[in-house]
């Protein structure tokens, strides 16, 4: 499973010298599936305590570079990852890595809220309890209340833990799955499109949240809203057709781009 | 009816449009109609079915007692007339000449040995075993009178009961009408109770119709089926689990795919030879017992669980999977915690179906043996026993007319039985039916 990564692990460093706050960093990296390569040598970095929004017309590979992240690509059986992604300077797809340690450090929400059919306190508790993080009941609550308080969630929640977090609104139940991804701790939460089932108004409260948890949190959010995009983040990046047309500072690609691609897109031309 | 017609009239004028909305109309209804008499007919089949079954049936379930005070005294008995008395000599004791000298006391006026053989014959034969158990119970009883209540012969219940007539040719049936005065006399005096028939669902098989029971296939279904759950559930999910969860696809899976569904299909009669040739010949595991028929219907019931089980936890949705996999949670985490709780339900709804149709077949058991006359209900899943429907199968083919009164009765349990089975499979799949 995890094989593919090191025979262009050796390839990546030599040229470039790792960017200080690059927390995470990808060199040469390409993606197939079966036949089908969807990414093309994507060389990108991820800051620490940055918000990077990766932005591109559906099915050009923004997704599946944020799965590369948490390798969350394993579950498809056709996929293989070639070239060089690395967390903290240690080779994401080496096979020595630990894939569930590897998520407990990279979190992950997900388009389409999808808390467990549990109550709201079992959604957060999960991830805690399976990664054994915390003794006894009382140091689970602490940190279940803590997790909902860091999600914006609590005060709405606390007098009904017990019901199923099925019962909330759409975007509270996608602040519940934020609330489960931070329980456990993790250093990078990768968003696929967080906000694309929300309402404005709990679109709004989220894009608030990423900006809070930006100072605990380095996080990567897909979204295909350009205005999302300048909002939240600090850096940007175009994929288009599995390729990364360009990344830098949100404010660059959003007034300055240099491709004409991005210029193109950002402006509504396509996509 | 004419396309041409109708083509002409597509893009016509408001009459034209009228008409072949009118046309259209009468189509739908027609439609209706046709898809509302298949539900009636359907209806009417099975309401005809049930209700004839249970017009048959019904009256299986309680049956009429003569009630005697019958004297014990030694000298009828044929026993000494020392207090103290031994086991064996009170086991062989004549309990029948008590009854028969009971019954000669209610008809003073019977003489000669045909006309008494006849009216011995209106008690069931087995009427005296009831009275020595009473016996050996309690030997204290010896020399005073009991209350009994005896069970009838099979014919006179049938009387009683109204399933035979009077009026009908006394040369064409198998009561005379002295019996019938006798039978009618006791009705009169109040000797003949109307009770609910208990035997009918606790005791064992017998060749007499008026005491035989269904406890010993109940039991006997009860011990296969306990067989059959305990191998093929925990068997087929984990085989469903695997397939379905962790198995890479490729052309070994594919292959194991087409061959569980076609298992599934194979008649039943065939998993009968296998058991016969694998468990019995080769394995010499013990003839006619549930655990041979469990062992057997496991084997054919573990293709539909499999079956059933996938189709649950593919429909268990991949954000939970995900969802799962995002906080950490390993692949066998992510199926312990949450796939298989979620397909749980579904998996249970296939599960009770298969037992439903393991309750239900007959034919794989013949081959094992099951179809044994066996009067004792089985003492475990090694003793020898019968299940309900060879018992049906049984009865079925037994020559006395009362049977067929059990046989309907006893196909009554098992389709009660089997709706029960099928109500909790559906009460399952409703609770399943959750959003997430």
């Amino acid at each position: 499973m995890a094989q593919q990564g090191t025979a262009a692990g050796t390839r990546a460093g030599a040229g470039h010298a790792p960017v200080p706050r690059a927390k995470v960093l990808s060199r040469e990296l390409s993606v197939f599936y079966g036949e089908k390569q969807a990414l093309f040598d994507i060389a990108l970095d991820i800051n620490a305590n940055q918000v990077t929004s990766l932005i591109g017309p559906s099915g050009c590979g923004k997704s599946t570079f944020l799965r590369c992240i948490n390798r969350m690509n394993d579950v498809i059986d056709t996929c293989r990852v070639t070239g060089s992604i690395r967390l903290d300077g240690h080779e994401v797809y080496d096979p020595m890595v630990d894939v569930v340690s590897l998520r407990r450090r990279v979190g992950m929400v997900f388009q389409k809220p999808n808390p467990f059919p549990k109550s709201i306190f079992e959604n957060v508790a999960y991830g805690p309890k399976i990664h054994g993080l915390t003794k006894g009941r009382g140091e689970l609550e602490e940190l279940v209340v803590s997790s909902l308080v860091r999600a914006g969630l609590f005060e709405e929640v606390k007098d009904r833990l017990q019901e199923p977090g099925t019962s909330l609104s759409g975007g509270q139940q996608q602040r519940l799955c934020i609330a489960r991804a931070i329980a456990v701790g993790p250093e990078v939460i990768l968003m696929d499109e967080p906000c694309s089932a929300l309402d404005p108004i709990a679109t709004a409260r989220i894009e608030e949240l990423i900006d809070e948890l930006r100072q605990t949190y380095t996080i990567v959010v897909v979204t295909h809203s350009m205005q999302q995009a300048a909002r939240i983040s600090q850096r940007t990046a175009f994929f288009h057709l599995g390729v990364l047309v360009e990344a830098g500072d949100t404010s660059k690609i959003f007034t300055n781009p240099e491709d004409g691609r991005t210029q193109d897109y950002i402006t509504g031309r396509f996509g | 009816m004419n396309s041409g017609d109708s083509a002409a009239h597509a893009g016509g004028a408001p009459a034209e449009e009228s008409k072949i909305l009118r046309r259209r109309h009468r189509a739908d209804r027609r439609f209706r109609l046709y898809g509302l008499s298949a539900v009636a007919i359907a209806l009417l089949a099975l309401v005809g079915l049930l209700g004839g079954i249970g017009w048959n049936g019904i009256s299986a379930f309680h049956h009429h007692q003569l009630l005697l005070d019958v004297e014990l005294d030694r000298a009828v008995l044929g026993l000494p007339a020392a207090p103290d008395v031994d086991e064996s000599a009170l086991r062989t004791a004549n309990y029948t000449a008590a009854i028969r000298e009971r019954l000669r006391e209610l008809h003073p006026e019977v003489s000669g040995r045909k006309q008494k053989r006849s009216l011995y014959a209106l008690v069931s034969s087995i009427a005296g075993f009831e009275l020595q158990r009473l016996v050996l119970a309690d030997p204290g009883l010896l020399e005073t009178s009991v209350s009994l209540a005896l069970p009838l012969s099979d014919e006179a219940g049938r009387y009683l009961k109204g399933d035979i007539s009077r009026d009908s040719e006394e040369s064409r049936r198998k009561l005379k009408d002295d019996q019938l005065d006798w039978l009618d006399a006791w009705a009169a005096q109040g000797l003949i109770e109307r009770r609910f028939h208990t035997r009918f669902f606790t005791g064992g098989d017998s060749r007499e119709p008026e005491v035989a029971g269904l406890g010993g296939a109940l039991l006997g279904s009860l011990w296969t089926l306990l067989v059959t759950l305990a191998l093929s559930f925990p068997i087929g999910v984990a085989a469903a689990v695997h397939l379905e969860e962790f198995a890479p696809r490729g052309r070994v899976t594919d292959f194991l795919e087409v061959n569980i569904n076609n298992l599934a299909a194979v008649p039943s009669i065939v998993y009968g030879l296998l058991g016969l040739a694998v468990f019995l010949n080769f394995m010499a595991l013990p003839r006619s017992a549930p655990v041979v028929g469990g062992l057997v219907l496991a084997l054919m019931t573990m293709p539909t669980i499999i079956i059933a089980a996938r189709a649950a936890l593919r429909a268990v949705p991949p954000s939970i999977r995900e969802a799962a996999l995002g906080v950490g949670a390993s692949p066998p985490q992510v199926v312990a915690h949450h796939v298989l709780p979620l397909a749980l339900p579904g998996i249970l709804t296939g599960t009770i179906i298969g037992m439903a149709r393991a309750l239900g077949e007959t034919a794989p058991l013949l081959m094992i043996g099951m179809v044994a006359f066996i009067a004792d209900p089985p003492t475990g899943p090694l003793a020898p026993s019968t299940v309900l429907p060879v018992q049906i199968y049984l009865w079925a083919e037994s020559p006395e007319r009362a049977f067929q009164e059990l046989t309907f009765g006893a196909i009554l349990v098992l389709v009660g039985f089997l709706l029960l089975m099928n109500a909790i499979a559906i009460v399952l799949r409703n609770r399943s039916e959750q959003s997430w």
